[in-house]
């Protein structure tokens, strides 16, 4: 039998028809929806006359425009408002499951999907969302959709797809002290570039991927979107039985040992071949930071800002235009520029143990003057570990205070903006132009650095205060 | 979304020679609040194209009166970052039909196509081309010729073929789109799940 790699495996078993010339039908096992890229879908529905095709298999929340502070009340933004409301309606009138705001089930989409269970591994996941990479971690083939794609969806709960090429990037060795998951990807992304993965589906493999804890593995997953590619996926193994065991919407039962069989045949055959594939040395990697308005433009902490004599035509355009946006000079140190605020939250390090690493560090220090801290949980359920962890008096006794989940800061679509010129160090996955608010400069760090620099107030690496 | 058939486009063009043009720069965020599709194209590039008093930034190419035309041409990397096929929406909104560029982000690439907007991959030499035959003559004219799959410079006559999944040529050529094809195998959907 011909080799095959992880993503044959799940892709080939979820194909329904091979159209002639053209795409794959590609029969989707998990549908997550929000607020912002679903209402024009299920208009087209209603102007088509359809129903929902299969809302069991569909779950929605509501997290890009809902505010930190206060949910209890109404949301003071009509437009915001209108559109978390239309996702209610909507939910109702098709029979979905709506994990609605304040909620014990609310939260950022790609966080309450593995939280409750419902991504496992071996299945086919999309969101109107592009980090839906992140469910990739659990070695499921998951990514993000547009809102065409989502009404094709809800109306068949298949999507036409061509199957991407398939890329391998193996992460041996190590990673030292003081770097996280989220440094390992910023590397990556350095290294390859945010065009580098693009048309491809990446599995990321090796003893430094496998040794990540199941969330660790969903911040990379999250973030291989950032490199251009479909998305991102790791094997299942023993983390992520464990992981998924016991969940709300984890198989029970004879029905348990059953997935777990299969899910134990998950992994890609000796000899699949790989159209690209990447090697990197785990140990290479110290605690990164972006000094400039994409993912790739990322360094590790002590680095100083590339020259890029190298770089000619648009590439030099773009990258001066970039370091002038960010006010930046090219051979500029990052260590110790200064920084306004700090956004611990995000699909990408919203989770316990991104709190738990944060709190660990802050701990009986406080928080520096000139900053601005915001400690966003990506779900209801991250925030009431939070609590019950005491995590929170931590926090507050550094004088930063705990808010409400919600995509939050991560970008500017609720209350939670960067004010422009503003610098923030940001756990989260973009640093475009605007994308924390209109003139906002965004550092993107892992929890660790974002710690340190929260008690410093200066780009710090966070090695030394360890 | 039904949109116009796709023939054969004659236009002139508009420069944007930026990289990594990604979907917050096409339509930020604050945007993306509507529930239905529409006006998106006054937002299309909102913070390159006004200042914060809302006044144009006159040497941005859509505020420059010298470009105009039913062709964008971007630097590589078009259309990076979200899944927001509101981008797509906002630039075919403005106007644009056709996207050029040496390379695009996958997701906005097939929300393009889904939405009858053409992205167009040229090799990279041939993108500088473009961008130079814009700069010296702003009234160049260029032909996206579809069934030939065939992108030229009409002045010089110098030409490059694109790409495109038949199965999606045929959709833009007769403004089809996926939903009611999939809505068409709902039986053979039911089968599969068993
Ligand atoms: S946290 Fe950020 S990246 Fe994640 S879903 Fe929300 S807006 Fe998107």
């Amino acid at each position: 039998m011909e080799a095959k790699t992880l993503f044959d495996k799940i892709w080939d078993a979820h194909v329904v028809r091979q159209v002639e010339g053209g795409p794959n039908v590609l029969y989707i096992d998990r549908h997550f929806i929000h607020e912002v890229t679903s209402p024009v879908a299920f208009l087209g529905l209603k102007n088509r006359g359809l129903k929902v095709f299969r809302p069991d298999q569909t779950t929605a929340t509501p997290d890009h425009n809902v505010p930190t502070l206060n949910q209890e009340l109404s949301i003071k933004d009509e437009l915001s408002r209108n559109q978390v409301e239309m996702l209610r309606k909507n939910c109702e009138e098709h029979g979905i499951t709506h994990h609605g705001l304040g909620t014990e089930g609310h939260g950022v989409v790609h966080i309450i999907g593995p939280e409750m269970g419902l991504t496992q591994p071996g299945m086919t996941i999309v969101c109107g969302d592009s980090h839906t990479s992140t469910h990739g971690a659990f070695g499921a083939i998951a990514f993000g959709i547009g809102t065409s794609e989502v009404e094709m969806v809800l109306a068949s709960q298949c999507i036409m797809q061509p199957k991407p090429k398939k890329m391998r990037i193996t992460v041996d060795g190590e990673l030292k002290k003081g770097v996280t998951a989220k440094d390992l990807v910023l590397y990556i992304i350095s290294q390859i570039s945010t065009s580098g993965g693009t048309g491809h589906f990446v599995e990321f493999a090796g003893s430094a991927i496998q040794s990540l804890s199941m969330e660790g593995r969903m911040t990379v997953c999250n973030m291989s979107i950032e490199c251009g590619a479909r998305g991102g996926m790791i094997a299942p193994d023993d983390t992520t039985i464990n992981y998924i065991k016991g969940r709300e919407f984890a198989p029970k039962g004879a029905a348990w040992d059953e997935a777990v069989a299969h899910w134990k045949t998950l992994k890609s055959d000796e000899g699949a071949q790989f159209d690209t594939e990447y090697h990197y040395d785990a140990a290479d990697i110290e605690p990164m930071i972006t000094y400039g308005t994409n993912p790739g433009m990322g360094i590790g902490v002590t680095q100083a800002i590339p020259m890029g004599d190298d770089l000619e035509g648009t590439d030099k355009t773009t990258f001066m235009k970039s370091l002038k946006y960010m006010d930046y000079a090219p051979g500029d140190g990052m260590k110790g520029k200064k920084v306004d605020y700090v956004f611990l939250g995000s699909c990408t390090n919203g989770r316990i143990e991104d709190f738990r690493a944060f709190a660990d560090f802050v701990k009986g220090k406080k928080k520096a003057d000139n900053v601005n801290v915001w400690l966003v949980p990506g779900s209801k359920a991250v925030e009431k570990q939070i609590i019950a962890e005491g995590l929170d008096q931590i926090f507050e006794e550094a004088g930063m205070a705990l808010r409400q989940p919600g995509c939050s800061a991560c970008l500017a679509m609720n209350d939670d903006k960067i004010p422009e010129g503003k610098y923030a160090v940001s756990t989260s996955n973009r640093n475009f132009e605007g994308r924390q608010g209109p003139g906002a400069r965004t550092m993107l760090a892992s929890p660790l650095t974002a710690a340190a620099v929260a008690v410093t107030g200066v780009i710090t690496d966070p090695r030394e205060l360890m | 979304m039904a949109y116009d058939k796709f023939v054969t486009l004659n236009s002139t063009a508009v420069p944007l020679p930026v990289e990594n043009v990604d979907t917050d720069q096409i339509i930020p965020a604050r945007f993306l609040k509507a529930v239905e599709r529409k006006g998106f194209g006054d937002n299309l590039f909102r913070d390159w194209r006004y200042n914060k008093n809302n006044e144009p930034i006159a040497d941005f190419p859509l505020n420059d009166s010298r470009y105009s035309g039913r062709i964008l041409v971007g630097g590589k990397n078009f259309g990076s970052g979200s899944s927001r096929e509101h981008a797509a929406w906002a630039i075919y909104d403005y106007g644009f039909r056709v996207v050029v560029s040496s390379f695009f982000a996958d997701i906005f690439k097939g929300n393009a196509i889904n939405n009858g907007l053409l992205p167009v991959v040229v090799s990279p030499a041939f993108l500088t081309k473009i961008f130079n035959a814009i700069e010296n003559n702003p009234e160049a004219q260029f032909e996206v010729d579809l069934e030939n799959q065939k992108f030229t410079l009409v002045e010089t006559g110098e030409s490059e073929e694109f790409e495109i999944n038949p199965y999606k040529k045929h959709c833009l050529q007769n403004g089809l789109d996926d939903i009611d094809f999939l809505v068409d195998m709902k039986d053979e959907i039911e089968v599969f799940e068993k």
